[in-house]
């Protein structure tokens, strides 16, 4: 964001107006303009964020800097003041079965009367349509979903009476069965166990390598370069955006936590 | 017993309990796990201003009027209860509050207002029905069953009863899935493309619809409990949702039956010699259903500390 | 005759009625509030049911004992027990099975009304004491009133008003956090079943006056309409048992005044309108002034947005951005700015750029934490302070080509 953009306002907005055209009809996320306001405070202020496609992308920001509400916004769970999405070129709308969204842990009853295994055949909802019946095929693909996150054994188990990490998990294989080309997580590594976190990066890794597009909110900086190709760093506005190489500098850091975060803290980050 | 008996006196009232049972209990499940059980209990009390606004209207008891006031009495409810929360930022039990209590009001002020001293509408009636005196004189005996003379003589709350129960199983067979879903994970159903909100409003309008048939028959205070009774006795029974509507139908039948049987049976073997009210003692007895559940049911704690440890 | 009935002219036992009313409306707000702001407004609706098995039972009692099975002391101590009963069955459901509150709360209501029920009928059918007139308890019914009654109900609500008075200040730090009043040493349990308690004892008063199945009215609508005057919980409290007070009054002079207005029913009708009221006019909470701060609120983004676009070159998407740059005068029809309209866009994108700064200082970790977006710079930082950041970021540019 410089200054030197207005210098030539009129020719400029033609040409990057172009420019943003073609980028976000490829990307997977393209988000312009976007505000979302619980009450009369924003929790997201005009931000815009393109996806790229086939990569890995981190959305990170101290606690409350619009994080959840900026994926919630992008899949339509919440209604924005302004801003618009789309998804691969088009609206929401038409493309809801090229998502899969894995929402926070906390969001739901975990008492419900249901097994880990019908967990995961709601992924295949839009498949089923409101009349079809489950078939093999379709428990199979459920269950194949269950092993890629290592939950094949838990099949018939209510949900409740997992852990923390294991009902992460059942969330991830429900997204797999999904079958999409878009991931959307919000916080998956939140208070799970270290073999979990392992599981599920190795299943987000996997998806990359088939050519998925994955996007997590995630609030360890600790492991953003290990994990992710790209950061989207957010504090109501957008902050930085771009590979972790360039973008998760200590400067845009020091922007988005302020001093949150002690600067030799931020030092050591930026350069793991 | 035999059939010359039973079958004029007992069989209609109790099928129609029945039906009215499993009508209101089938919704009552998703309501319960949604956290809305107490929808139950305002619809069944708006549901007096509705059939009084309808006989004002028209001027006369006839079914089918009332059946619309009372089904629209509920939709204004429920888009006040609605309004209010949103509007006024209220907690939704609050919000039920303020205007289940102000219909119900303006329905006795009605009531008391206009002049139906000369046709059977009252409160009492509104609150537990009079489920006893929908019998089948034409009857002789089971054989009547068959009779399509006798058949023609049924009390219409049977048909209508029925018809709304098979009504209100279509919709859940219909929107099982999407249900399902939407009331564990509603954020999640959502981006399933799932219209979270117009299924909700069409579960309340369903429950809204059996209460308003249910009423009609068997007064609200038997709907209020169906509502919730059998789905919450059923809740101790099981983890899967499947097996908790099945466990739910037949804890409202038992009830219905039972409730009836006592009812009509109970003070003569206690050697009193008039029935009690056979709504309140279906309540009843759904209560006592719910007792036993709470206390031995196999699933009755919350998820992660199983029953037992 | 309403005037007469406003100023207490229609005799004793009508007099006595609209004091106690009036006495037990105020005791019911306040006690309401407290229900309200725990969260557990629809308590009380399990707790009013429950009192018909005990009333019932208290009449049978009291008759096969040879007494006056209306005895109104005897009965309201009846209701007491059953409700006490009920609540506590209540408690054991949402503690002991996985069954949330509302669904005890329904299952409560239900059973012990379905089982009351079933005792009037019996009642009804042994024939003692030819008409009871218990079926007064569900809706109230004031008129013909017994001078005893009518003391018993002034009497009540006197106590009951008074036993909330003393209790309220535990109750509001309960009601209000109840961590924190656990933390400073209060016995949260005990002030829970206190709060109960009065409930109850509200319910029992009311019984005769407004009816088993209206007094939740009593006890949620003042308290909820008190709450869209004021964020302060101990004003909201006063003014929950004003507006309780007001209503009860006002209904039961009403009542007395004309034939075939019920006094419950008119109670409940008198407080709505006070809530609707409230609801769309209050100040700050009201509806109407809701709306009108959103639409605000909402042209002050988009404004903002589509400057902060117009300065970095950016295309509009929204519609509603480039009517409100155009009604402004910032922007012409055919899309190019204005020349206050770049003024304008400069400054918006300056001010980002000296927000940048501000949030990425961390000696201004106060000043950052009020960005939203939306909030002048000049309203957080002095003259000299913006001076200085301007200084970093260098010189303000032309923006015109």
């Amino acid at each position: 964001m410089s200054l030197d953009a207005a210098n030539s306002p009129v020719e400029n907005r033609v040409v990057a107006g172009l420019d943003q055209d073609a980028k976000i009809a490829q990307s997977p996320l393209a988000v312009r303009g976007l505000t979302v306001s619980y009450g009369e405070k924003p929790a997201v202020f005009s931000v815009d964020m393109t996806v790229e496609p086939g990569q890995m992308t981190a959305i990170i920001g101290p606690n409350g800097a619009g994080k959840s509400t900026l994926l919630k916004a992008a899949l339509g769970i919440v209604a924005p003041i302004s801003g618009r999405v789309t998804i691969f070129g088009r609206p929401l709308a038409e493309q809801r079965a090229r998502i899969a969204y894995v929402p926070q842990r906390a969001s739901v009853d975990w008492d419900f009367p249901t097994r880990v295994i019908d967990v995961v055949l709601m992924g295949l909802y839009r498949e089923l349509g409101l009349l079809g019946w489950i078939k093999g095929n379709h428990r199979a693909r459920a269950l194949d979903c269950l092993s890629r996150v290592g939950m094949a054994d838990f099949a018939t188990r209510q949900i409740g009476q997992l852990s923390g990490g294991q009902q992460q998990r059942v969330f991830l294989a429900r997204a797999l069965a999904q079958g999409a080309d878009l991931y959307l997580l919000d916080e998956p590594f939140a208070g799970v166990d270290a073999a979990t976190e392992k599981a599920i990066i190795s299943v987000l890794k996997s998806l990359r390598a088939a050519g998925k597009t994955v996007v997590v909110v995630h609030h360890d900086l600790a492991t953003v370069a290990e994990y992710f190709d790209n950061v989207f760093l957010i504090n109501t506005r957008r902050v930085a955006e771009g590979p972790v190489a360039e973008a998760f500098s200590e400067e845009s850091l020091q922007v988005a936590y302020g001093g949150r975060l002690a600067a030799t803290q931020i030092d050591q980050l930026a350069r793991a | 017993m035999s059939g010359e008996e039973f079958v004029p006196l007992s069989l209609t009232p109790m099928l129609i309990g029945v039906f009215a049972a499993v009508a209101c209990a089938l919704p009552g499940n998703f309501l319960l796990l949604r956290r809305q059980a107490l929808i139950g209990d305002a619809i069944s009390h708006v549901v007096l201003p509705g059939i009084v606004v309808a006989f004002l209207l028209t001027g006369m008891i006839s079914a089918w009027p009332m059946m619309l006031g009372a089904a629209g009495a509920a939709v204004v409810a429920v888009v006040l209860i609605e309004a209010i929360r949103r509007l006024g930022r209220i907690e939704p039990g609050a919000a039920m509050g303020v205007v289940f209590t102000t219909m119900f009001a303006l329905g006795v002020l009605l009531l008391e207002q206009s002049d139906t001293s000369a046709v059977h509408l009252d409160v009492e009636h509104a609150l537990y029905g009079n489920l006893e005196s929908l019998i089948w004189l034409d009857a002789t005996g089971w054989g009547s069953l068959l009779d399509p003379q006798a058949l023609r003589y049924l009390p219409i709350e049977l048909p209508r009863m029925a018809l709304t129960l098979v009504g209100v199983c279509l919709f859940i067979a219909l929107f099982w899935r999407a249900l399902k879903i939407s009331t564990f994970d509603e954020g999640f159903a959502r981006t399933m493309g799932i219209r979270t909100n117009l299924l909700g409003l069409g579960l309340v309008i369903t429950a809204a619809v059996a209460a308003v048939a249910a009423f009609d028959a068997v007064g609200s205070i038997i709907v209020i409990a169906m509502f919730i009774c059998p789905a919450a006795s059923a809740r101790m029974m099981t983890n899967r949702l499947e097996a908790q509507i099945g466990w739910s139908v037949g804890f409202a039948v038992l009830a219905a039956v039972l409730g009836y049987v006592l009812a009509g049976y109970g003070p003569l073997w206690l050697g009193g010699q008039d029935a009690v009210s056979a709504a309140g003692m279906i309540a009843t007895v759904s209560g006592g259903g719910l007792a036993v559940a709470a206390k031995c049911g196999p699933c009755r704690s919350r998820a992660g500390a199983p029953a037992g440890v | 005759m309403l005037l007469d009935a406003f100023t207490l002219q229609l005799g004793y036992n009508a007099t006595l009625v609209a004091i106690g009313a009036a006495l037990l409306g105020t005791a019911a707000g306040i006690t309401g509030t407290f229900l309200f702001l725990r969260k557990r407004a629809l308590v009380s609706d399990a707790v009013s049911h429950a009192t018909l098995p005990g009333v019932c039972i208290a009449f049978l009692l009291m008759a096969l004992a040879g007494g006056d099975g209306r005895n109104l002391a005897g009965l309201l101590l009846g209701s007491a027990v059953s409700a006490g009963i009920g609540l506590w069955c209540m408690n054991w459901l949402t503690r002991n099975t996985r069954l949330a509150e509302d669904a005890a709360i329904g299952a409560v209501l239900s059973v012990f009304f379905g089982f009351g029920i079933v005792l009037l009928t019996v009642i009804q059918t042994l024939g003692v004491g030819q008409k009871a007139g218990l079926e007064g308890f569900l809706l109230g019914s004031t008129a013909g009133m017994l001078y005893s009654d009518a003391l018993v109900i002034a009497a009540g609500g006197a106590v009951t008003l008074l036993l909330v008075l003393l209790t309220r200040r535990p109750m509001t730090l309960v009601a209000f956090d109840p961590e924190y009043a656990a933390a400073r040493g209060l016995p949260v349990e005990r002030i829970d079943l206190l709060m109960m308690g009065l409930v109850m004892a509200v319910t029992v008063v009311g019984l005769k006056i407004v009816g088993l199945i209206l007094i939740v009215a009593l006890l949620i609508i003042p308290a909820v309409t008190a709450r869209f005057w004021s964020e302060r919980s101990d004003h909201v409290v006063l003014l929950a048992g004003l507006f309780g007070g007001i209503a009860a009054y006002i209904g039961a002079a009403l009542s007395a005044s004309a034939p075939n207005l019920p006094t419950g029913p008119i109670i409940v009708l008198v407080s709505f309108a006070l809530f609707a009221l409230s609801l769309f006019l209050a100040p700050n909470r009201g509806v109407l002034a809701a709306v009108l701060r959103h639409m605000r609120f909402q042209r002050r983004v988009h404004l903002r947005q589509g400057l902060l676009a117009l300065a970095q070159g950016q295309a509009i998407y929204e519609s509603l951005t480039l009517r409100l740059l155009r009604r402004a005068g910032l922007l012409r029809a055919d899309g190019v700015a204005t020349a206050k309209g770049q003024a304008r866009a400069a400054k918006a994108l300056r001010d980002e750029r000296r927000w940048e700064v501000v949030r990425g200082d961390v000696t201004q970790e106060a000043a950052a934490a009020l960005y939203d977006g939306l909030r002048d710079i000049e309203t957080v930082l002095t003259v000299d302070q913006i001076q200085e950041i301007d200084r970093r970021i260098g010189g303000p540019r032309e923006v015109l080509s």
